[in-house]
C-alpha cells in the first residue's frame, strides 16, 4: 500500500490527501456526513473483484448505507438493469460544476453537499475534478473510495490490489449493515 | 487590390438590422475596393472589439477549472503555490492561473497555424508571385474565404491578399501571447475572451494556408467525389522503396512527389504518411497512402517499414529521429520550426548529401529546399531500401518471452501509461508463453513510449505489444476519402433551409487528434451512427482517417457506405488540420449564402445568428494538442459547442451551462424585444464525455437549437429520445426543458413525453426569432 499517486505524475503541491488506512475511517466520515454524495463512474462495469463487477460492489454499498448516488456517463442504464434507482445521473463535469457551486441545493434540493465521495472515474479525469473541487470548493470534503491513491482528495486510500478493493467496499457495506 | 490606411468613425448609423452608434473603425489596410458587400462593424478585431461577444457567451456558459497543476512557474518569483485560493507573488490566482494556461495553449495553437500558413504562402509567393489567383472550387465556391471575410473583412483573390490577412493575424498572436506575461491581464473572464480571440485568429491562419495550398497545388476543389485513398500499412508494396512523411506541412512532400514524377518513378515507389501530412499528401497525389494518425509514428518507424523518414512540421514526436537511426532509416529534416539538431545541408548538391546518408556517415540531415528534399528523398530511398529491407526493431516472440521473464512487478509501466493499461498482468502472462493479454493492448495503446521510460529493467514494451499485434497491423487495408476542402455554395443552398429549420438533425464534426481512451473505432462507430441518423458528419485530420478504420458488415469502410456531399446522410473529409476552417465555413456560408446575412467584418451577428440556429457540435474524441485548443476556440467564440474525450479533461477548464438555473437561458425575440426562455439549447459549449455512449447522446442534445422550428425539434428530439433510451435505458428526465408546444413532441413518442410533461409542471411557451444581440431587435419594446 502507497500513498505515491497512482499515475505518477499526478502530483500535488501542498495540499494532499490524508489516508483512509482502514475502511472504518471512510465509514466514520460518511456517517458525520449530513449530505453525502456517491459519484460514480464508467469504470463501475469495467473493473471486477472476485468474479463480481465494481457496480454490484457499490449497489450493495448505497443500499446499505443509504448515500445518494449520482451516475455519471451511461452509467445510470448499467444500475437500472440491476434494479437499481440511482438518485440522478449527469454528466462528470456537470456533477462537478455543480458541486463548487455553494447555491447548489443538491439532487433533491434539500441542500449542498457536504461530502463527495468518487469512485469508478477514469483516473485522470476523476484526478482532475478532485483537483477542481479542492481549489473551487473549499468548505466540501472529498473522499474516494477507489483503490488507487488520489493527492487531490481530502481522503483517499492508498494505492491497494483488487483484493483489497473487494474487502474494503465489503468491509464498508457491512459497517453499514449494522455488522461489527 | 489596393491597400491604403483607413479610420471610420461613424456617429450614428441605421443598418437593416437596426441602428450602430459611435462606430470608430481603424484599419491598417483595406483592401479590396471592388467587393460590393459593405463592411459590417468589427473589421480586423483587437483583442477587445469582440469583447462584449465573448463576455456574453462565458455568462452563459461559465468555466469549470479544473486545474492539472497546483503551481505556477512562469517567473523567478516562483515557483507559487495556487492552491485553494493562495496567490501568487504576482498576485494571480489559480483561476487566473487557469485560463493563463488555456490563452497559452490557445496562442501556441493560433501561431502554429498562422507560422505554417505563412511559411506556405510565402513559399507560393515566392514561386509563383503575389497575383496568383485563388481557387477553391471555381464558380461552385463563391465564398471563397467565409472565416476571412467574416474575421478580417478582407474577400482575398490571390496569393498577395492572404499575406495581407496573414500580417493581421500574426499582430494579434504577438499582443495576445504578451498578455500571459507576469503582471498583465488580471481577470480569467478577460484571459478567456482573449483565448476566443486566438480562436478567431487561429480559423483565419488555417483557412489562408489551406486556400493557398488548394489553389496552388490543385488539391482536390470542394469536391464531394474526391478520390477514395488507400490507407493502412498492409496496403504499402513494401518491394518498393519507402518514404515515409511525418508531420502538417505538404511542401516538402510536393518536392518529393514531383521529382518521383518527374524521374518516371511515381509508380516504382510508395510515399506514405502519418498525421495531417498524409491527408494533404493525397490531396495532391492519389497514390500517395495514409498509413495512419499521430499516434502511430512509433508504431511504423520501429516496424522498420520506411527506407527514409521526411519529417516536417507540428506533432511529430521528438524522438523519431532517434528511433529511425535504430532501423537505419536516414532522416530528412524538412522545416525551420523542427531542424532536430542536424547539420543544415540546403547549399550541398544533392548528391553529396545522399551519399552522406547512404553511408550512415550522418543518420539525418536538415534541408530547407522543398525540391532538393524531392530529390534526396528519392535518391536515398532507393539506394537504402535493397540494403535494409529486413531491418526491424522489433524483436521475436521467443525474445518476448525470455525479456518478459525479467518483470519486476514493479507496475510502474501501468502506472506511466496514460490509458492505464493492464502491462504487468500482459508481461507476466507472456513470460509464460501466452501473448494475448499483449495483443489485447494493441489496440488501446497510443503508442507514446511512456511505459518503456519508466520500466527499471528497460523492457521494450511497446515493441512487444506491435509485434504480437503486427499480423492486425499488416492486416490495415481501408479507405480515406480525400480532402474535399471547401463545400459547395450550391450544397450550402439545398440544405441551408433544412439546418436552420431543423428538419436535418444537424451537423456533427469529428475533428482532432488520436488521443483516444479506447483506439479509433468509436469515431468510426459515432460517425456511422450519425450518417445513419442522416445528420450531416464531417471530419478531418486524423479523426478522418480513425473513421475510415475499420468496415461495416459488407466489407466497406464508411467512405464508400455513405457519400461524401454536404448533405443529410454524408460523410465528409475536408482534409487535414489547416482544412477545419471549411466547417466553421459552412456554417457561416449557412448564414450568409442561406440567410442573406452580411458576412463581411460582421463578426458578432453571424455568431449569433451560428449559436441560435445551426445545429452543429464538434467532438475532438482524441484531442491532445494545442492547436487542437485553438481550433475549438474557434468554434466556441462562433457559438458552436464542442465536446472532447475523456484526455480532452486536460486542458483544465470546461464552458458549461446550468440546464437548472432557467434564468441562464433567455434570449430575445428579434420580432418583438421580449425575452423569451428557450431552454438549454445548447446546453454546454465545452464540455468532456466519458464514454462513446454518452458522446452520442451529447452530440443529439447538443444540436438542439432555439430556432428550430416545431418539425425540426420533433425529428432532434426523436434522435436525442432514441439514444438516450438506448445508451441509458430510460426516457430523458429533461425533455420538458426542450418541448415548447405540443407540435415538438415527436409524434411516436408522444404518450411517454406527456407523462414527463405533466410530471414537470411543464407550459408551453413560444418559438422567437431567437438573438442574444440587443441591437438585432427590430421593434423595441416601449
Ligand atoms: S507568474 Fe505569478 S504565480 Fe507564476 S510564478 Fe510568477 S509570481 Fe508566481
Ligand atoms: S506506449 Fe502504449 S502501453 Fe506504453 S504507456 Fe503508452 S499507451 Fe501505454
Ligand atoms: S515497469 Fe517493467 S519491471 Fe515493472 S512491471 Fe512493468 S514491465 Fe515489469
Amino acid at each position: 500500500m502507497s500513498c505515491e499517486p497512482w499515475q505518477c505524475a499526478e502530483v500535488a503541491a501542498t495540499k494532499k490527501a490524508n489516508p483512509i488506512t482502514k475502511p472504518e475511517v471512510a465509514v466514520a466520515m460518511i456517517k458525520r456526513a449530513a449530505r453525502p454524495l456517491l459519484v460514480v463512474g464508467s469504470n463501475a462495469t469495467e473493473r471486477s473483484m472476485e468474479g463480481r463487477s465494481l457496480i454490484d460492489f457499490l449497489i450493495d454499498f448505497a443500499k446499505a448505507s443509504k448515500v445518494q448516488v449520482v451516475a455519471t456517463a451511461h452509467m445510470v442504464g448499467e444500475f437500472l438493469k440491476r434494479g437499481y434507482t440511482p438518485a440522478g445521473f449527469m454528466s462528470a463535469m456537470d456533477i462537478g460544476n455543480r458541486l463548487v457551486d455553494p447555491s447548489w441545493d443538491g439532487l433533491d434540493g434539500k441542500g449542498h453537499p457536504d461530502l463527495a465521495i468518487f469512485v469508478g472515474l477514469p483516473y485522470y479525469m476523476e484526478a482532475l475534478i478532485l483537483s477542481g473541487l479542492k481549489h473551487f470548493a473549499p468548505d466540501l470534503r472529498t473522499i474516494t473510495i477507489d483503490n488507487l491513491y488520489h493527492p487531490h482528495a481530502s481522503w483517499s486510500y492508498p494505492n491497494g490490489s483488487l483484493d483489497d478493493w473487494a474487502n474494503n467496499l465489503k468491509v464498508m457495506t457491512s459497517r453499514f449493515e449494522g455488522g461489527q | 487590390m489596393t491597400s491604403k490606411n483607413v479610420r471610420v468613425k461613424i456617429g450614428e448609423m441605421k443598418t437593416s438590422t437596426g441602428l450602430v452608434k459611435n462606430l470608430d473603425i481603424s484599419i491598417g489596410k483595406l483592401v479590396d475596393d471592388s467587393w460590393e458587400e459593405p463592411m459590417g462593424p468589427t473589421p480586423m478585431p483587437s483583442l477587445t472589439t469582440l469583447r462584449n461577444w465573448d463576455l456574453t457567451l462565458l455568462n452563459k456558459y461559465k468555466p469549470f477549472y479544473l486545474p492539472d497543476c497546483d503551481l505556477c512557474c512562469l517567473c523567478t518569483y516562483g515557483k507559487c503555490d495556487l492552491t485553494a485560493g493562495k496567490r501568487g507573488a504576482c498576485g494571480l490566482n489559480i483561476a487566473d492561473q487557469s485560463s493563463r494556461i488555456v490563452l497559452i495553449a490557445c496562442c501556441i495553437g493560433a501561431a502554429t497555424h498562422n507560422g505554417h500558413a505563412r511559411h506556405v504562402v510565402d513559399h507560393l509567393i515566392e514561386k509563383y508571385g503575389r497575383r496568383y489567383p485563388l481557387d477553391v472550387g471555381g464558380l461552385n465556391v463563391k465564398v471563397e474565404a467565409p472565416v476571412t471575410r467574416l474575421v478580417t473583412g478582407i474577400r482575398p483573390q490571390t496569393l498577395g491578399d492572404l499575406d495581407e490577412v496573414l500580417t493581421y493575424c500574426e499582430s494579434q498572436i504577438t499582443h495576445l501571447l504578451s498578455v500571459a506575461h507576469t503582471g498583465q491581464e488580471a481577470n480569467n473572464i478577460d484571459f478567456e475572451s482573449k483565448a476566443f480571440h486566438a480562436g478567431r485568429v487561429d480559423q483565419v491562419g488555417m483557412e489562408v494556408a489551406d486556400i493557398a495550398q488548394i489553389s496552388v497545388f490543385d488539391f482536390p476543389k470542394a469536391d464531394p467525389e474526391a478520390p477514395l485513398i488507400k490507407m493502412g500499412i498492409g496496403t504499402v508494396d513494401q518491394t518498393k522503396p519507402v518514404i515515409m512523411c511525418i508531420g502538417h506541412n505538404v511542401v516538402p512532400s510536393v518536392g518529393i512527389i514531383d521529382y518521383m514524377k518527374e524521374q518516371k518513378l511515381d509508380d516504382k515507389m510508395e510515399v506514405v504518411g502519418l498525421c495531417c501530412t498524409a491527408i494533404d499528401n493525397t490531396r495532391y497525389f492519389d497514390r500517395a497512402k495514409i498509413v495512419g494518425p499521430i499516434s502511430w509514428e512509433l508504431r511504423f518507424i520501429r516496424g522498420g517499414f520506411a527506407d527514409v523518414v521526411v519529417l516536417d512540421e507540428q506533432c511529430v514526436r521528438t524522438d523519431c529521429s532517434l528511433e529511425a537511426e535504430r532501423v537505419k532509416a536516414p532522416v530528412i529534416a524538412a522545416s525551420e520550426k523542427n531542424c532536430i539538431g542536424y547539420k543544415d545541408r540546403t547549399n550541398d548538391p544533392a548528391d553529396e548529401i545522399v551519399a552522406d546518408l547512404v553511408s550512415g556517415k550522418v543518420p539525418g540531415v536538415l534541408i530547407l529546399d522543398p525540391e532538393k528534399v524531392g530529390e534526396v528523398a528519392v535518391k536515398v530511398a532507393q539506394k537504402v531500401a535493397p540494403m535494409r529491407k529486413k531491418m526491424k526493431s522489433l524483436p521475436t516472440l521467443e525474445e518476448i518471452r525470455e525479456l518478459a521473464k525479467k518483470c519486476r512487478h514493479c507496475n510502474m509501466c501501468q502506472r506511466s501509461c496514460p490509458q492505464d493499461l493492464k502491462i504487468p498482468e500482459a508481461i507476466t502472462a507472456a513470460a509464460e508463453g501466452d501473448y494475448s493479454k499483449l495483443a489485447d493492448l494493441y489496440e488501446e495503446c497510443i503508442g507514446c513510449g511512456r511505459c518503456e521510460e519508466a520500466c527499471p529493467v528497460k523492457l521494450e514494451i511497446h515493441s512487444y505489444i506491435l509485434k504480437v499485434g503486427e499480423k492486425k497491423m499488416l492486416s490495415e487495408t481501408n479507405y480515406c476519402r480525400s480532402g474535399r476542402g471547401a463545400v459547395q455554395d450550391v450544397e450550402i443552398r439545398s440544405v441551408g433551409g433544412p439546418i436552420v429549420l431543423g428538419e436535418i438533425p444537424g451537423i456533427v464534426a469529428l475533428v482532432g487528434c488520436a488521443n483516444y481512451p479506447h483506439g479509433g473505432k468509436d469515431v468510426y462507430d459515432i460517425c456511422r451512427e450519425f450518417a445513419l441518423r442522416r445528420f450531416i458528419v464531417m471530419t478531418s485530420g486524423c479523426s478522418a482517417m480513425s473513421a475510415g478504420s475499420y468496415k461495416n458488415e459488407e466489407g466497406k469502410t464508411l467512405y464508400e457506405e455513405f457519400p461524401g456531399g454536404f448533405e443529410a446522410g454524408g460523410v465528409i473529409n475536408v482534409g487535414s488540420c489547416v482544412s477545419n476552417p471549411h466547417i466553421a465555413g459552412a456554417a457561416i456560408k449557412v448564414a450568409n449564402i442561406f440567410a442573406k446575412r452580411s458576412l463581411r467584418g460582421n463578426y458578432e451577428e453571424i455568431a449569433d445568428y451560428i449559436h441560435n440556429r445551426v445545429g452543429a457540435v464538434g467532438l475532438a474524441w482524441g484531442a491532445y494538442s494545442q492547436k487542437a485548443a485553438s481550433i475549438a476556440s474557434g468554434f466556441w467564440s462562433l457559438g458552436v459547442p464542442v465536446l472532447v474525450g475523456p484526455h480532452g479533461s486536460k486542458y483544465r477548464r470546461m464552458l458549461l451551462g446550468r440546464a437548472d438555473k432557467p434564468e441562464n437561458w433567455e434570449v430575445y425575440d428579434a420580432r418583438t424585444g421580449n425575452k423569451v426562455n428557450v431552454g438549454p439549447a445548447p446546453e454546454h459549449l465545452f464540455q468532456t464525455v466519458e464514454t462513446p455512449q454518452e458522446a452520442m447522446v451529447a452530440i443529439a442534445k447538443l444540436c438542439l437549437r432555439p430556432n428550430d422550428t416545431w418539425k425540426g425539434r420533433s425529428i432532434k428530439l426523436s434522435h436525442y429520445i432514441d439514444l438516450h433510451k438506448r445508451h441509458y435505458g430510460i426516457m430523458p428526465p429533461d425533455i420538458h426543458r426542450f418541448v415548447r408546444t405540443m407540435a415538438d413532441v415527436p409524434m411516436t413518442m408522444k404518450d411517454e413525453v406527456t407523462k414527463i410533461l405533466k410530471e414537470k409542471g411543464w407550459k408551453e411557451t413560444v418559438i422567437p426569432d431567437p438573438t442574444l444581440l440587443p441591437r438585432m431587435i427590430r421593434k423595441k419594446k416601449e
